[in-house]
């Protein structure tokens, strides 16, 4: 059964992360491969506009390809996106970007829910969802929602997080598939194809 | 569950009663925001849903509202507001009458910012700041010019940031937590509906703003309202967008180059 999940056409990655998540995004970035067979997205709360060279910080750690999202930019496997600050992001049945400045969703924008529940919708079951450190309940609906549409639900092992609350929450509120240490997540990743 | 069928069913409906047309809205935003209060309201099924909206025009009031976002604030990221205030105002100034276009206003929020740049640059006697939105409940938000007093510190702190060197206060009056700006600000705005979906150029202006608007239209109709705006400005006009917006993907990019790092661009021809 697992193995027949793991061996499902994967096309993208949300990793959805809070406080206490860029240290485990700095560790894992440069264990991955370059030549990823996924997109991998990634939804981080953080402080507004403030820190906009955060996607620059976040590509001197990865071999693949970084950008922070614009509007409408077609999702390309191999690649990796950041979520701009302040604005929440979405996902077209196209594989593309839609971003949207609507109320904050669990006190955040962007809210990891909101990426996660279109994603799923977007991608089906060749999405896979990952949620990291953090102390908000941000995420959890959206694994539920990956979950329901067929796709992988990871979290972070919560003992190994700064702020355990969040992948704790998803982990007793919804079904998860994986739960993951930061070299568990590498080799994940690096096998998707 | 709802599928993108009923959705496509109702926006025609809404097309075809009332003339809105969302049909070319970001589908994946538009279908969030339709299921939030489709929820909201407690619906017992969507036909029910469509029904309300097709036969109660209170409703669609309500609907229209909802649907859209209208979500701003004053001197939204103040580094764009500090090239307005020390690139744009300058070269404006020099023109005998200046006409400004805010399109998708919302609130109006930005309005009163950009009436705020102009007469610190002692232009807002020869100007005129028309808003525009689609949606007239929040028009009358404009026309009143009143804001939630409690978000006055965070707009003083980004007025400052844009390189105001005044107190923010002086600008409104507080009362009954509410502030309302001065009638000197909102005589130089023109308030009228507009829908950029459907109505066309009505005047030609110097500067445009339509911030965090197109990031809801498909490439298509983003397109062709990028053709609207360029059909509206005057040579050498600006054209402000929302930070994440672009002109990368249309026609109209030749006419244009970006004048720097913030999303402001300048006609050419």
């Amino acid at each position: 059964m697992e193995e027949d999940r793991l061996g499902k056409a994967i096309k993208a990655l949300v990793i959805g992360g809070s406080a206490g998540s860029l240290q485990v995004l700095f560790s894992l970035l440069p264990l991955l491969k370059e030549n990823l067979q996924v997109a991998i997205i990634l939804v981080l709360h953080r402080r507004n506009s403030v820190d906009s060279s955060l996607h620059e910080l976040l590509a001197t750690k990865a071999f693949a390809p970084t950008h922070e999202v614009e509007d409408k930019d077609i999702i390309k496997s191999g690649h990796i996106y950041l979520a701009p600050a302040d604005y929440h992001l979405l996902i077209e049945k196209s594989h593309s970007f839609a971003l949207d400045y609507s109320e904050k969703i669990n006190f955040s924008r962007p809210s990891i829910d909101v990426t996660f529940e279109s994603a799923a919708e977007a991608y089906g079951a060749s999405l896979a969802a990952m949620l990291l450190s953090g102390a908000n309940e941000d995420g959890t609906r959206g694994l539920a929602a990956v979950k329901q549409n067929g796709g992988i639900t990871i979290v972070q092992n919560p003992e190994t997080a700064q702020m355990p609350y969040m992948p704790h929450y998803a982990l007793t509120h919804t079904d998860i598939d994986h739960v993951f240490d930061i070299p568990q997540m590498a080799r994940f990743i690096n096998n998707l194809n | 569950m709802i599928e993108d069928e009923d959705i496509e069913l109702l926006l025609n409906d809404l097309l075809d009663i009332y003339g809105y047309d969302f049909t070319s809205y970001s589908k994946a935003s538009l279908k969030r925001r339709i299921i939030r209060l489709y929820s909201l309201d407690k619906f017992p099924s969507f036909a029910e849903f469509r029904y309300r909206v097709k036969t109660d025009e209170g409703y669609l009031k309500r609907f229209v509202e909802e649907i859209t976002v209208n979500v701003t604030e004053m001197f939204r990221d103040p580094s764009f507001y500090k090239s307005v205030r020390e690139e744009i105002l300058p070269v404006l100034g020099t023109k005998p009458f200046i006409r400004v276009w805010h399109a998708g206003c919302s609130t109006g929020e930005e309005v009163f910012s950009m009436a705020i740049l102009l007469k610190e640059a002692n232009l807002l006697k020869k100007s005129l700041l028309y808003a525009t939105d689609l949606n007239p409940s929040v028009l009358e938000k404009v026309r009143k010019g009143i804001f939630p007093l409690q978000q006055m510190k965070q707009y003083s702190e980004s007025y400052i940031a844009s390189g105001g060197v005044n107190d923010f206060s002086q600008y409104y009056t507080a009362n009954y937590g509410q502030a309302k700006f001065d009638r000197e600000l909102s005589e130089k705005i023109i308030i009228s509906t507009h829908n950029l979906v459907s109505d066309s150029s009505f005047n030609e202006f110097d500067l445009i703003f339509c911030r965090n608007v197109l990031i809801y239209f498909e490439k298509d109709l983003q397109d062709r309202v990028l053709k609207l705006f360029d059909a509206s400005l005057g040579s050498l006009g600006y054209l402000a967008l929302g930070t994440k917006e672009t002109l990368k993907f249309s026609v109209i990019q030749h006419n244009f180059k970006q004048l720097n790092r913030e999303k402001i661009w300048k006609k050419i021809v």
